[in-house]
């Protein structure tokens, strides 16, 4: 359907764009908002989230008074996960307290646990956990672990280091591959990233272009020779840039108040990020066909938050899921760039590493673009 | 034969959903003239105005808009014809100046900033040019937008409904700004439904139900329906008018201010209520050519009626 005069006409798009600019820059309360949520969430949530659980209430069953134990229940209590508050002397009374909510974790040591131990026998010591709170009992028991090692490794030295060579006797085998990743900021943050430019790009550019129709200037704008796709790429640029500006807020600031690293490639992530941002806009775009008012575009906007937050893996871990919700999260873009600025930022990942989530990315983009122009065709008419 | 004419349409059809808005749509419009676009609310004319101007696809019938396919050449046609909508639609978050740049840069005007800076003299905003669209009164608007969509100086303007609420004053300037227009040569197809406006076209269409039912120089149309006219004058005129309307005979009343306008097609039929009401002795009964505003609402008041039929058929 190309005809003389069909061609695209830069001057056209810099119109729209310049156009565009105005707009935003004289609407200060949205301007404002989206420089300033992405710095406040930043701000909020990375120092209000935090999955490592701290000062859990404890008590403690010891039948053995061994220095093995000592030194263990030591361990726990300068790990400040865990806050000793009492001794009980039988299960049951454990099993009250963590049910009235005054104790989150009960120790049990069994009798003898110090001599069975040094036979070979692998005693068991028995940690229960609240685990109502699933986060903060995954965190005892994986931080768990490691006071133990911790308290084998000083107890058990001299007569005693023929036993350290045994393996501990316990079942908490929680392993933490990085140890970046321990620190919740340094997980949060990078999350927060995906989740916040999700966020404003679906929602800017769906108002944005709904506003159009929604206030009647569309009319005007598709009277003149302005093809869909000058005004399409007028409209979304600036956008973008909105998108790079709160990327550089949000990179400072991660950097200067969370210590968050950076150790990959950059210019992996800057490609990965730029086609993160043009699949939310496109899905804004999407979205913009389906709305008819601006408050529409807004509800609809925010429908796609919540599983952004809840299935991409970043308030909850993605291998926990179950086989359909994993798949639902699969078609969430901000699933991948968010395994994509974890291994970028924090395990110092390159291209090739990325490549996977970044096709994956663009696969979403196409289906969604292809979607959105079908969608976009039959509403001009 | 379609040298001089502007816009020429046949068959002009639109269908939303199962509703036909625009039904079998005939139009020829003159270079160089203003062609009233008139009917009630809801009867297809802005359909019709988006049809000629490339913003919608008819779904039947064709035409030619300045020589230019309709339907193949929307684009080419978009170029040399200015739009106005009926409701406000340019930018109220942007000055009047940034308005009128952006439509100059969207028909790629070549020297913009003495175009803008000409229309908005021409405005007589000269000192106002930064103020936000948005800010201006109704009739100010309305006169930005008249000036962004001449401002590729088109041939062709169509507008729709320019001058819905807005104060006489600026209406009469309005009109006097389109009448100019006309007079250097822009063709002008203006929609209302105000019957004063009516009378300053060369030539009207009157659409209802998105049919055409009459077209013709404003003068002629009374004449085109053969309506009569009597006007009543006297004591206790809507004690008359209710029950003139409760015997049905006299087709239609109409009350204006101190007169009663009693038309009909059936003069005689008129005449003979006429005589007998004369007879009375209570009210004067003259006859009169009968006038637009007569003639609109009995074309009116009998769509209505087709369409009714239509809906229970």
């Amino acid at each position: 359907m190309t005809r003389k005069g069909d061609l695209f006409s830069f001057a056209r798009f810099l119109g729209v764009l310049v156009k565009e600019f105005i707009q935003m820059k004289r609407d200060r309360v949205t301007f404002g908002m989206m420089i300033g949520i992405p710095v406040m969430q930043l701000l909020l949530f990375g120092y209000a989230i935090d999955t490592d659980p701290h000062n859990l209430p404890t008590l403690v069953e010891v039948a053995d008074e061994s220095p093995v134990v000592r030194s263990l229940t030591a361990a726990m209590d300068t790990s400040d996960y865990f806050d000793f508050i009492g001794i009980v002397t039988s299960a049951d009374e454990g099993e009250e307290a963590l049910k009235d909510g005054t104790a989150s974790v009960v120790l049990t040591v069994p009798p003898e646990f110090e001599r069975d131990m040094i036979r070979g026998l692998t005693p068991e010591i028995l940690l229960t956990v609240d685990a109502s709170d699933p986060v903060a009992a995954g965190g005892a028991i994986g931080a768990m672990s490691g006071v133990v090692e911790t308290a084998m490794a000083q107890s058990l030295t001299g007569p005693l280091a023929g036993a350290a060579a045994t393996p501990a006797p316990f079942d908490l085998v929680v392993h933490r591959a990085f140890n970046a990743e321990q620190q919740t900021s340094t997980n949060i943050v990078p999350g927060l990233l995906a989740i916040i430019l999700s966020m404003t790009m679906i929602l800017i550019t769906a108002v944005a272009i709904v506003r159009e129709s929604e206030k009647g200037t569309m009319e005007s704008l598709i009277a003149t020779p302005v093809l869909a796709a000058e005004v399409m790429l007028g409209k979304i640029l600036p956008y973008v840039f909105v998108g790079y500006v709160q990327t550089f807020v949000f990179l400072l600031a991660a950097r200067a108040l969370f210590d968050v690293p950076f150790s990959g490639s950059f210019l992996a992530f800057f490609a990965g990020f730029n086609l993160y941002i043009v699949v939310n806009l496109a899905i804004g775009f999407l979205v913009s066909t389906v709305a008819r008012t601006q408050m529409q575009a807004m509800q609809l906007s925010f429908f796609t938050i919540l599983p952004t937050v809840l299935l991409s893996g970043f308030m909850f871990p993605f291998a926990a899921m179950p086989g359909w919700a994993q798949a639902l999260g699969t078609a969430i873009p901000a699933t991948h760039f968010l395994r994509l600025v974890r291994k970028v930022m924090l395990k110092g990942a390159g291209f090739p590493e990325v490549a996977s989530n970044m096709a994956a990315i663009a696969v979403i983009l196409l289906v969604v673009v292809v979607v959105a122009l079908r969608r976009y065709r039959q509403t001009l008419d | 034969m379609s040298r001089d004419l502007a816009i020429s349409v046949k068959g002009l059809t639109k269908i939303f959903g199962d509703r036909k808005v625009v039904d079998g749509f005939d139009m020829e419009v003159e270079k160089g003239t203003i062609y009233g676009f008139l009917g009630p609310n809801g009867s297809g004319k802005t359909t019709t105005i988006r049809m000629m101007c490339g913003l919608l696809t008819p779904d039947g019938g064709e035409g030619h808009c300045l020589g230019l396919d309709i339907i193949r050449d929307s684009r080419a046609i978009k170029k040399r014809v200015g739009y106005m909508t009926q409701k406000f639609s340019l930018y109220e978050d942007l000055t009047i100046a940034e308005n009128l740049d952006f439509v100059a840069r969207m028909f790629g005007m070549k020297n913009r900033k003495a175009i803008v800076a000409e229309a908005v003299r021409d405005l007589g905003l000269e000192g106002r040019a930064g103020q936000l669209a948005g800010t201006l009164s109704g009739g100010w608007k309305q006169r930005l937008a008249l000036a962004a969509c001449m401002i590729h100086d088109p041939d062709l303007l169509l507008l729709d409904e320019p001058t819905a609420g807005v104060d006489p004053k600026a209406r009469r300037d309005f009109w006097n700004e389109i009448r100019r227009l006309a007079a250097r040569g822009v063709t002008v197809l203006v929609s209302t439904h105000y019957m004063d406006e009516a009378v300053q076209c060369d030539h009207i269409a009157y659409i209802a139900y998105g049919k055409k039912l009459i077209d013709g120089a404003a003068g002629d149309i009374p004449g085109q329906i053969g309506l009569s006219t009597f006007v009543v004058t006297g004591p206790e005129l809507t004690a008359l008018e209710d029950r003139l309307e409760a015997e049905g005979a006299a087709g239609q009343v109409i009350r204006f201010g101190a007169e009663l306008h009693v038309s009909g097609t059936d003069r005689a039929a008129l005449q003979a209520l006429a005589e007998r009401e004369r007879a009375l002795g209570t009210h004067e009964w003259g006859e009169k050519k009968a006038g637009l505003e007569e003639a609109f609402i009995y074309l009116m008041a009998g769509a209505k009626d087709n369409f009714g039929a239509e809906v229970l058929a």
